[in-house]
C-alpha cells in the first residue's frame, strides 16, 4: 500500500506545469488534492513515473462570480467551495452538491476541478458541470482553450484532455431567475460513493414549470443531461406527472450491476431520487432558489 | 509505465505541532509515514491507507485531512497538527481526550488518534452539537470495537468540557 517511485515536480506557474507535462507525456499525472489519485497510487493501480504537483502554482485558488458564471480555480478545495457564501448565493446547486462529496476530511484536500478532470461517473461535480452548461478552461502547449462540459467527458475516467494539458478552472453557468435546484444521492454508508444520485434544475413561471433538466451520478457512463421540459412545461407544481418523470429517468439511465447494488435497483433509485428532488424544487424552500 | 531508475530523495521540512522538523525522504513518502517513520511521531495511526478508515487523520492548517492521502513533500507549506499536538501529557488531557476517558469511548484505541483530531477540529466550528450531529461528524472514521455509542457520547461530553460545564 505504498506508491511506486516517481519524480516529483513542483512548478510555480501554469506555463511551467504545462511545460513539464509536455516533457513527461503519458508518464505524468497532475497532482492537486490527490483524494482520488493517491488511493490509486497507494494500491498501485497506476504508477506514473512523474507527478506534476500543482499545489504551489500561483493563481489557481480563486472563486470568481460574474453575472453569467461561477468560476472555480483548479486549487479550490471542495470545502472552500462549500463554505463560499457568494458561490452558494449565485448558484445554490454548488453547495447542495459538494457537501455530498465523501467526508469533510476528504473535502478539505480534494478539489472540485480535480474531480471533474478525474471524470469518475460516481463523482458529484461532473454531473453539476454538465447540468449547468459549464465550460472547462484548459491550458496546453499552444495556449488556452475552452471545452464545453458536454464535450469534455468521453467515458468513465476519460476526457478529451490531452496529456500535456492542464485544467486551470471550470466556469459553472448560472441559472435564470426563478430557477430552483436540488441535489440528492443515496449510499449504503455516509460518505461512500453513491449508488445513485441526481442533480435537478427546475425553472418556474409563477406556479407552473417553464423548464426542467436533470443529470445523474453513478448510473450513467458519462454525466449527461436529461431534459424533462417536454414532460413538465406548463404543469403546475401541484399537478406534476411524477410517474412519467420516473419512467423517463428509468429509460435514460444505464447503470451497471456490481457488489453494491444491481442495475435494476440503481435504476429504481435514480427514479425515486428524481421524484424527491422534484418535490424539493417545487415546494417552498429558500435554499434551492437561484 | 516506467519507474525511475533511482529513487528521488528530498529534504522535507514540515511544521508539526508548532515545531519545524526536517528529514530526508523519498518523494513518494506519504505524510502518514513521514510522521511515523521519519519524525518518530507514532501517535498518528495507519489503517487502510486509502482514505476510508480515518485512523491517520491529522489537522492541516486546522482542518482534518487524511495523512495517507497526502505526500509529505506537498505538506511543507502547511501547519500540521497530530494527536501529540492536541494532548501529549496524561496529566493535561485535551477536552476530547478527557471525554474519551470519561465516556469509555475507546477499547483497543487504534482508531482513537483519528477520532481525537477529527472531533477536536469539528468542535471548533460546532461548539454545541446534538447527538445526531455528533454521529454525522464522526461518520468518516471507523471503529471496530465500540459500536460508536460511547464515541457519540464523548463528542457531546467534550463539547460540555470545552464550554466549561463540569457535570
Amino acid at each position: 500500500m505504498k506508491p511506486a517511485p516517481f519524480v516529483h515536480h513542483a512548478p510555480r506557474t501554469v506555463d511551467e506545469a504545462v511545460s513539464v507535462l509536455g516533457e513527461v507525456g503519458h508518464d505524468g499525472k497532475v497532482l492537486a488534492g490527490g483524494q482520488s489519485l493517491i488511493p490509486v497510487l497507494n494500491m498501485r493501480l497506476a504508477s506514473p513515473g512523474h507527478l506534476v504537483d500543482i499545489n504551489g502554482v500561483a493563481g489557481l485558488g480563486a472563486v470568481d462570480i460574474t453575472p453569467e458564471h461561477v468560476r472555480v480555480g483548479a486549487l479550490v478545495r471542495h470545502a472552500g467551495l462549500e463554505r463560499h457564501g457568494g458561490a452558494a448565493a449565485a448558484l445554490p446547486l454548488l453547495r447542495q452538491a459538494v457537501r455530498n462529496v465523501a467526508h469533510p476530511a476528504i473535502r478539505t484536500r480534494g478539489t472540485t476541478v480535480g474531480s471533474i478532470a478525474h471524470a469518475d461517473p460516481a463523482g458529484e461535480m461532473p454531473s453539476v458541470a454538465v447540468l449547468t452548461g459549464a465550460t472547462v478552461e484548459v491550458v496546453g502547449p499552444s495556449g488556452p482553450r475552452e471545452i464545453p462540459a458536454a464535450d469534455f467527458f468521453t467515458g468513465p475516467l476519460e476526457t478529451t484532455l490531452a496529456p500535456d494539458e492542464l485544467v486551470v478552472a471550470v466556469r459553472f453557468g448560472r441559472l435564470p431567475a426563478g430557477t430552483r435546484t436540488w441535489f440528492t444521492e443515496s449510499a449504503r454508508r455516509s460518505g461512500d460513493y453513491a449508488l445513485a444520485g441526481v442533480a435537478l434544475v427546475v425553472t418556474l413561471d409563477g406556479d407552473a414549470v417553464a423548464a426542467a433538466r436533470a443529470s445523474f451520478v453513478s448510473v450513467t457512463p458519462v454525466p449527461d443531461v436529461l431534459d424533462l421540459t417536454d414532460l413538465l412545461a406548463g404543469r403546475t407544481v401541484g399537478d406534476l406527472p411524477l410517474d412519467a418523470v420516473a419512467e423517463a429517468v428509468r429509460a435514460h439511465v444505464d447503470p451497471e450491476s456490481d457488489i453494491h447494488a444491481s442495475a435494476d435497483y440503481r435504476r429504481m433509485l435514480a427514479a425515486e431520487l428524481t421524484r424527491r428532488a422534484l418535490a424539493a424544487c417545487t415546494t417552498d424552500h429558500t435554499e434551492g432558489a437561484a | 509505465m516506467s519507474e525511475p531508475a533511482t529513487e528521488q530523495m528530498l529534504d522535507i521540512t514540515l511544521r508539526v505541532n508548532g515545531v519545524h522538523r526536517t528529514a530526508a525522504a523519498p518523494a513518494r513518502r506519504l505524510l502518514s509515514d513521514f510522521l511515523r517513520h521519519d519524525l518518530g511521531l507514532t501517535g498518528t495511526h495507519v489503517g487502510c491507507e486509502h482514505g476510508v478508515c480515518g485512523a491517520c487523520t491529522v489537522l492541516v492548517d486546522g482542518e482534518p485531512a487524511r495523512a495517507c492521502l497526502m505526500f509529505a513533500v506537498t505538506a511543507q507549506p502547511h501547519d500540521i497538527t497530530t494527536v501529540e499536538g492536541i494532548g501529549n501529557d496524561p496529566d493535561a488531557l485535551s477536552p476530547v481526550q478527557q471525554a474519551f476517558t470519561q465516556c469509555h469511548a475507546l477499547q483497543c484505541g487504534f482508531c482513537t488518534p483519528g477520532f481525537v483530531t477529527t472531533i477536536s477540529a469539528y468542535l471548533e466550528d460546532h461548539p454545541d452539537p446534538t447527538p445526531e450531529e455528533a454521529r454525522e461528524a464522526i461518520s468518516g472514521n471507523l471503529c471496530r470495537c465500540t459500536g460508536y455509542q460511547n464515541i457519540v457520547k464523548a463528542v457531546v461530553r467534550a463539547a460540555e468540557i470545552r464550554r466549561g460545564e463540569a457535570t
